[in-house]
């Protein structure tokens, strides 16, 4: 591993980093603190940026490289020359219907999260699964999709998922599995020993096949666990409102919206559509009616935080602080305005007003981190402002409850470890062992148990410890059903055989039931057969529903009646010391809760915020790390309680003070070579009575350090004034400020002329929200290769489109703009003039293209593009002898070898699919016809891509907009790509950021 | 002390100037010569398959048309290899005994497909699409030779990138009318440079600008 200047971050100097912030004049715009200090770190960094491989050469000398630069050369030439080799072609002996070669098909089918799902369209070509999408019929994904649909696509070839059924850890057949499962069920008897563990289930036909189980078993019990799961917001409910609802926002009725610790564009099941609907409205010229404006109070940096008008970045146990003096001023009734000191007190009357004058358009929403007694608080604001069936509706409960919810796992646990339970079946439920509270200790109770059966994916923590491990299906492979977080219902279906020989969770239910050859189209279809049918046939109706991807009319009504609250049978929650450190713990937006750790796409792709990869870290602001004296890197001891976990420190600005931020999921050592060793697992330090964060946190130092590879710094541009925002004040006095540089008209390169078509692109950094769903989209499209930790630090990653995310304002609670930064595709691109080979060139559509097949990897282009946004691949990233992987490849793009740069393409082979199509059917291309993997990806449609020479175009419309600007367009490049500078609706009223 | 190098060098030196620069030639010229050779462009070399198919039995004197098993070639960049089933339609009736049949008899009980040997193959970073071309009128016999005179497939052309760009520069000397796209021993009815100019404006083929951008077929 390189020293990487990230680590030597020069805090003891935080004071006059202050100082020299608050000296600049105007806006400025930073990355990291290191950048900031333009430290001699970071200097070198910069110089670093192209010739990093020379720290791979240290041990080589003079006469060595020689000999490897002649054996090299000498072998690129005669690879030449080889003739190809001869391939082989094998025709279907009986072709399948509708399968055109070469032709994609799309199917629709869901993709389910915590038991929730998100319609998506599978894109297969000959059979094969090559890229997914959001469909845009289903509600909860509206096209859209985000980085974990994304990257299910290579879960599904992962060669390292679980292929063979096991007992005691021992390879054991199906069937095996079955005859031992007949002895099993005879012993069962009323089921009094027999206890069911599931995660949140809304899947229609499973639910029916658990209540047939329950009747098979009537003493059986049932528990329902997930890492992150709405507890304390059910909790809540059923002690308001005397039953669990769930809460459906509608933002896009929302004009002023509260997030009190919730991060509702990643954690909330509907995030696709709430992320859509209130970044439709949070832009100054929108189609949908006013902008909207946010404000969050939140105990640690979050996605959604980073888009807020007004953030306040507060320990965890002042957020119920905050939300009571809220509610007090808000003259709810049973709250009594907190003793101490509030913070964000100068908010207080600011933000009170603006929610009433919203009145019902107006929307309060606690995360599930925070105690019931703040989500009551917000169920009595929300109904006093009228917004219960305007901007939030409660439904009944979609997930399967067979108990009452007070039932935790903790009961399980102990009637586990009481000898009460013989068998347990864990069904839907992830990797409980990993993931349940440390202080239950899931594991050793397990062994308490006779027979244990869990299905999973991957041979994980929890499959080594049960007795029975059945391997799983991937939801590509198998059929089912799930309810969204409105409760539309759609369907899964499968596109592709399974390729592990796997089981569905329906046909191992089905099993349990004794009906040990059912299969789950039959189960599926035999389910809705029973159901009340429409008007038409069944048939016809189960034709559109998989067509559509949803079945009509199932989203759930809006439960009516709902109580009112009363906040009095809340017991506040006490308050801690202020001077104690508390650890957060939180969904992390690349691995989730740890199910997607094998995945490497999601490990390499940058975390939002920190732009961390391949890790976890405790992530902690800048002045707490100037108090403890740590620098990032360092690893620490956390000590909470009577559990302690060692951690890598990574310093992270407006992360609120005191504060150890750990994002779940790490650690891990079973189940795939990919996760083994990563981060650290946050777990450990989780208990059942803190599931949200613990205060009273302790850290020692270890005196060692850790390296984290962050791609932060990695192709910065230097302090130029690339990302633009303002005020919706400011944009209303100069609605021009984007664009006020001098732009060069005069230029030494010809004009290009374009016959047809000329393409471009606009982003908009105001419906942006940073998530990276764009970033994974592309590398699944085009074939990109991660290139792993210690590439990554050395700034080799492959990524053709990053994000990147820029402070601005004070250290401690500084304001975000994400800046998607794909190619430009420069009208006067610098890079296409030095290229030796002219691999690179410019296309008559405007495309500038990339040739890899002539490319010698000079790298001068990469050294002459202001954007850096060309890469270079070092090594033969992409293995092709992981034969699993290769039919996931798209197969319209070249994979690319060694020692050829490559870079984003406008993806030109989706514009060339389109030519021919328009060309075969005598047409001009369609505005809106071509659309890029990142536009298709986008939840926001923040990206608009299209003919800029069609003045009706949905491009050259909002390149027209007077927020439209070029970045770097001072240099004369003329880019392509051009950006909406983001308007941020502050309140007048409230002066400090802080 | 005697000189290091005796005179006769001098004549060696001279020679090695014409010498060098000669073998030089003759290598490079050997080395161009062998890579235009059929056994590096494997132009009319026999390839070997499973089942000897004559095409020129199946389209001159049965009168099958190229789509009849290439049925994806008007529709797709792949023109498509016909699946067993397409073979046995006829044959399960058509010389049900042929020895030369076993293995199409054999795909069709076991299942198992018939692996053909590819003989017009491009490098992996080539996207060529077969509808395009169709549909804008080149003839399947302008890459692929007479195949009504073929036993089983042979390569008629190199298919290099620069035989490629011949067409793609000039494409009024190669284009027909697209209802004499499958013909074989197509004759232009009048001059090849009147009919070709004016199909290119019929067509509406793209200007050759845009046919000669790289990510035409690089991508």
């Amino acid at each position: 591993m390189t020293d990487d200047p990230h680590n030597s971050t020069p805090l003891s100097d935080l004071p006059s980093l202050r100082q020299q912030l608050a000296s600049k004049k105007g806006k400025t715009y930073w990355r990291s603190l290191t950048e900031l200090a333009n430290s001699d770190a970071f200097e070198e960094l910069v110089r670093q940026e192209f010739p990093r491989q020379a720290n791979l050469l240290d041990s080589l000398n003079r006469r060595d490289f020689l000999k490897v630069l002649g054996a090299s050369l000498a072998m690129a030439g005669l690879t030449a020359c080889a003739p190809q080799d001869s391939n082989k072609i094998m025709p279907y002996v009986r072709p399948p219907e509708e399968v055109t070669p070469a032709q994609s098909q799309y199917f629709a089918s869901s993709h389910i999260l915590d038991g929730y799902a998100r319609g998506v369209l599978v894109e297969t070509t000959m059979g094969r699964p090559i890229k997914i999408d959001g469909n845009p019929r289903h509600p909860a994904s509206l096209g859209g999709s985000d980085v974990f649909m994304q990257a299910s696509l290579l879960e599904l070839y992962d060669p390292e998922r679980a292929q063979q059924v096991l007992n005691q850890s021992l390879p054991k057949t199906w069937a095996d599995f079955l005859a031992a499962l007949g002895d099993l069920r005879a012993s069962l008897g009323q089921g009094e020993n027999l206890r069911f563990l599931t995660g949140p289930v809304t899947s229609p036909t499973l639910q029916s096949q658990f209540l047939a189980l329950g009747e098979q078993y009537p003493q059986a019990r049932w528990y329902s666990f997930a890492p992150l799961e709405r507890a304390n917001f059910n909790a809540a409910a059923n002690q308001a409102f005397g039953q669990i609802y769930e809460p459906v926002y509608q933002f896009s009725n929302a004009d002023v919206v509260l997030s009190l610790d919730n991060d509702f564009m990643l954690t909330e099941p509907g995030h696709l559509r709430y992320s859509r609907e209130f970044a439709q409205r949070h832009q100054p010229i929108s189609n949908e009616g006013t902008m909207n404006r946010l404000y969050v109070v939140e105990s640690s940096l979050t996605l959604t935080g980073s888009n807020a008008d007004h953030r306040l970045a507060v320990e965890p146990a002042l957020v119920e602080v905050f939300t009571a003096a809220l509610a007090a001023r808000m003259g709810i009734a049973g709250v009594t305005a907190p003793s101490g000191e509030v913070p964000g007190q100068s908010w207080l009357d600011p933000l009170v007003a603006d929610l009433q004058r919203a009145g019902g358009s107006a929307l309060v929403l606690a995360g599930d981190r925070q105690p019931p007694a703040v989500h009551a608080m917000v169920f009595a604001i929300n109904q006093a402002l009228g917004a219960v069936g305007s901007t939030v509706n409660f439904i009944d409960p979609l997930a399967f409850t067979p108990l009452a919810p007070e039932t935790s796992l903790a009961q399980l646990v102990s009637e586990m470890n009481g000898g009460q339970v013989n068998t347990l079946i864990m069904l839907e439920c992830n990797n409980p062992v990993y993931t349940a509270p440390a202080d239950l200790d899931f594991g050793t109770a397990l062994q308490k148990v006779n027979q244990s059966i869990y299905q999973g994916l991957f041979v994980d923590e929890t499959a080594v410890a049960a007795t029975w491990f059945i391997p799983g299906t991937h939801y590509l492979e198998m059929w089912g059903d799930a309810r969204a977080f409105d409760g539309t219902t759609s369907l899964i279906q499968p596109v592709i055989q399974p390729l592990y020989a796997g089981k569905s969770p329906y046909e191992l239910a089905a099993a349990l039931l004794g009906q040990t050859d059912a299969n789950g189209y039959d189960l599926v279809r035999q389910y809705w057969q029973t159901q009340p049918a429409g008007t038409g046939s069944f048939d016809a109706a189960w034709r559109d529903a998989l067509s559509n991807g949803v079945l009509p009319g199932t989203a759930a009504q809006a439960a009516a009646g709902v109580a009112e609250v009363n906040t009095a049978a809340f017991t506040p929650t006490s308050q801690a010391a202020a001077s104690d450190l508390s650890v957060v713990f939180e969904a992390d937006p690349t691995i989730w809760d740890g199910r997607y750790s094998n995945n490497a796409w999601l490990q390499e792709t940058p975390k939002p915020l920190t732009k961390l990869t391949w890790d976890n870290a405790a992530e902690i602001s800048p002045e707490t790390a100037r108090q403890l004296e740590l620098i990032t890197g360092d690893v620490i001891e956390i000590v909470a309680g009577a559990r302690t976990v060692e951690a890598a420190v990574l310093i992270v600005p407006g992360q609120p003070n005191r504060v150890i931020n750990a994002s779940l999921g790490y650690g891990r050592r079973t189940g795939g070579s990919v996760m083994s060793g990563l981060g650290f697992n946050a777990y450990a330090l989780r208990e059942s009575a803190t599931p949200g964060f613990v205060t009273g946190v302790e850290i020692r130092k270890t005196g060692r350090t850790y390296p984290l590879a962050t791609a932060n710094d990695h192709w910065t541009m230097e302090n130029r004034d690339l990302v633009r925002s303002a005020t919706v004040e400011e944009y209303e006095a100069n609605p021009n400020f984007a664009h006020e540089e001098e732009i060069p008209e005069a230029n030494l390169l010809g004009e290009w002329e374009y016959p047809s078509v000329a393409w471009g692109m606009v982003i908009n950094l105001n419906t942006c929200i940073g998530c990276n769903a764009c970033v994974v989209a592309c590398q699944a499209e085009n074939n990109i290769p991660t290139v792993g930790k210690d590439q990554v630090a050395r700034g080799r990653e492959m990524h053709w489109l990053r994000i990147d995310r820029y402070y601005t304002g004070p250290i401690e609670s500084p304001e975000v703009v994400y800046a998607p930064i794909p190619c430009m595709h420069c009208e006067k691109a610098p890079c296409e003039p030095v290229c030796p080979v002219e691999a690179t060139s410019h296309s008559a559509e405007g495309i500038n293209e990339m040739t890899y097949n002539r490319c010698v990897g000079t790298r001068y282009c990469a050294n002459n593009c202001p954007y850096k946004v060309r890469r270079f691949n070092f090594y033969k990233y992409i293995d092709e002898s992981i034969l699993s992987l290769r039919p996931m490849r798209n197969p319209d793009v070249t994979v690319r070898s060694r020692g050829v740069m490559e870079k984003c393409t406008y993806c030109v082979q989706r514009v060339n699919h389109a030519r021919i199509q328009a060309e075969v059917e005598g047409r001009p291309i369609r505005d809106g016809e071509v659309t890029t993997a990142c536009q298709d990806a986008c939840p926001t449609r923040a990206i608009v891509f299209g003919n800029i020479q069609d003045q009706d175009s949905q491009v050259r419309k909002l390149k027209d907009l007077p927020l439209n600007y070029g970045m770097l367009a001072e240099l004369g490049t003329q880019p392509r790509t051009t950006y909406l500078a983001k308007v941020r609706n502050t309140n007048p009223l409230i002066e400090d950021q802080a | 002390m005697p000189p290091v190098f005796p005179p006769r060098s001098n004549t060696f030196a001279r020679l090695s100037l014409l010498v060098i620069p000669l073998v030089l030639a003759v290598f490079i010229g050997a080395a161009v010569w062998y890579a235009h050779s059929p056994a590096v462009n494997k132009v009319g070399v026999n390839i070997p398959q499973p089942v000897a198919f004559p095409h020129s039995i199946h389209t001159s004197v049965v009168g099958l048309d190229c789509r009849y098993c290439h049925s994806s070639v008007d529709k797709s960049s792949f023109a498509g290899i016909p699946p067993t089933q397409t073979c046995m339609s006829c044959h399960s009736m058509v010389k049900m005994d042929s020895a030369l049949l076993e293995p199409v008899r054999q795909s069709w009980e076991t299942g198992q497909p018939i692996t053909w040997n590819r003989v017009n193959d491009v490098p992996d970073f080539v996207y060529f699409n077969h509808q395009i071309h169709v549909k804008k009128g080149v003839g399947c016999e302008t890459c692929h030779g007479r195949v009504d005179q073929m036993g089983t497939a042979v390569k008629a052309e190199t298919l290099y990138m620069a035989w490629c760009l011949d067409c793609h520069r000039e494409p009024e000397k190669f284009i027909r009318p697209v209802d004499q796209v499958y013909t074989m021993g197509y004759t232009p009815s009048e001059d090849q440079q009147i009919i070709g100019a004016r199909l290119v404006e019929e067509y509406n083929l793209l200007p050759t600008q845009q046919l000669m951008n790289c990510s035409t077929c690089h991508r």
